[in-house]
């Protein structure tokens, strides 16, 4: 039987979520700037997300029972990023709008090492069906696991697991196709 | 020989973390805390006027109410009783109901 959870005082509450801030401020700008594809949107977007998880906060830690909150947020940023694009009235064509950029972002080794082929691959990425995206991005950029990408994204484990799997798969084909065609 | 990466290896480097700007840090913890002050602020505000405007009593009756409740119950239960003994019960219910009012009034005043 579940246990009940204690009553947390406000200053509580506030301290647990300046923790979960500090912890997942990163891992949600990651995903909104990897989702929206720009600096601007990503932050706009992850300040959006933090500012709803806070208002809903005591809520999701009394029904999360202990578990990590990190897909909680990263549905909340899902779902933020969904009203952005219908509220835009146009829908994230190419989400990673400057693959360039982000490849630029990496270290010097990998710049020199393949700056092309990551390029090739981000381009891939935002070929993909948007919840193959999503999933690689949780997994790669973020480094969650299938139940937590499950959590996120409303799906089970197993069904998650095939996503992923198809994801990589698809990618790899888009990837391969695309270095053929530039070897040509 | 440097062996080829594999390609969820390359995946890891393709979509590695991208770290916020740091003014983003600062105006999200500002943000929060003008949420938190407007919301302290506004409950210390409707807990000052509450007791000054009467329609901001119901809560407070409210408790009365239901503490009372048992009280009421037993007058009701009184007047029942009285009704099936009395030819006219009409009567008598009104005057039960008027004690119950008459004791949830002085309940209240205790409270004040």
């Amino acid at each position: 039987m579940a246990q009940p959870q204690p009553q947390r005082s406000k200053a509580e509450l506030d301290a647990e979520f300046s923790e979960l801030y500090r912890a997942l401020l990163r891992d949600v700008y990651s995903y909104a700037y990897y989702r929206v594809g720009n600096h601007h949107d990503a932050e706009d977007l992850t300040e959006q997300t933090f500012l709803q998880a806070y208002r809903h906060f005591e809520r999701a830690l009394r029904e999360s029972d202990g578990r990590p909150l990190r897909p909680w947020l990263i549905r909340i940023a899902h779902n933020l990023a969904a009203n952005l694009y219908r509220d835009r009235s146009r829908r994230p064509v190419a989400p990673i709008e400057d693959t360039s950029e982000l490849a630029g972002a990496h270290t010097t080794e990998d710049l020199v090492e393949g700056r092309e082929q990551l390029s090739r691959v981000l381009d891939g990425v935002s070929q993909l069906p948007e919840d193959r995206r999503e999933a690689l991005v949780m997994r790669f950029a973020l480094g969650m696991d299938n139940r937590e990408i499950a959590r996120a994204m409303g799906r089970t484990d197993g069904a998650t697991k095939v996503l992923i799997h198809r994801a990589v798969k698809q990618l790899e084909g888009i990837v391969g196709d695309s270095r053929e065609a530039s070897d040509e | 020989m440097s062996e080829a990466p594999s390609f969820e290896g390359l995946l890891h480097r393709a979509l590695a973390p991208v770290d916020p700007p740091e003014d983003l840090g600062l105006r999200l913890e500002s943000a929060l805390e003008d949420l938190t002050a407007s919301a302290a602020e506004e409950l210390e505000a409707w807990e000052l006027s509450a007791m000054r405007d009467p329609r901001n009593w119901a809560r407070p009756l409210a408790a009365v109410v239901v503490g009372g409740g048992a009280g009421v119950a037993l007058v009701a239960l009184r007047a029942r009783r009285g009704a099936a003994r009395q030819s006219a019960p009409l009567p008598a219910a009104r005057a039960a109901a008027s004690r119950a009012a008459e004791d949830l009034r002085r309940r209240f005043d205790r409270l004040r």
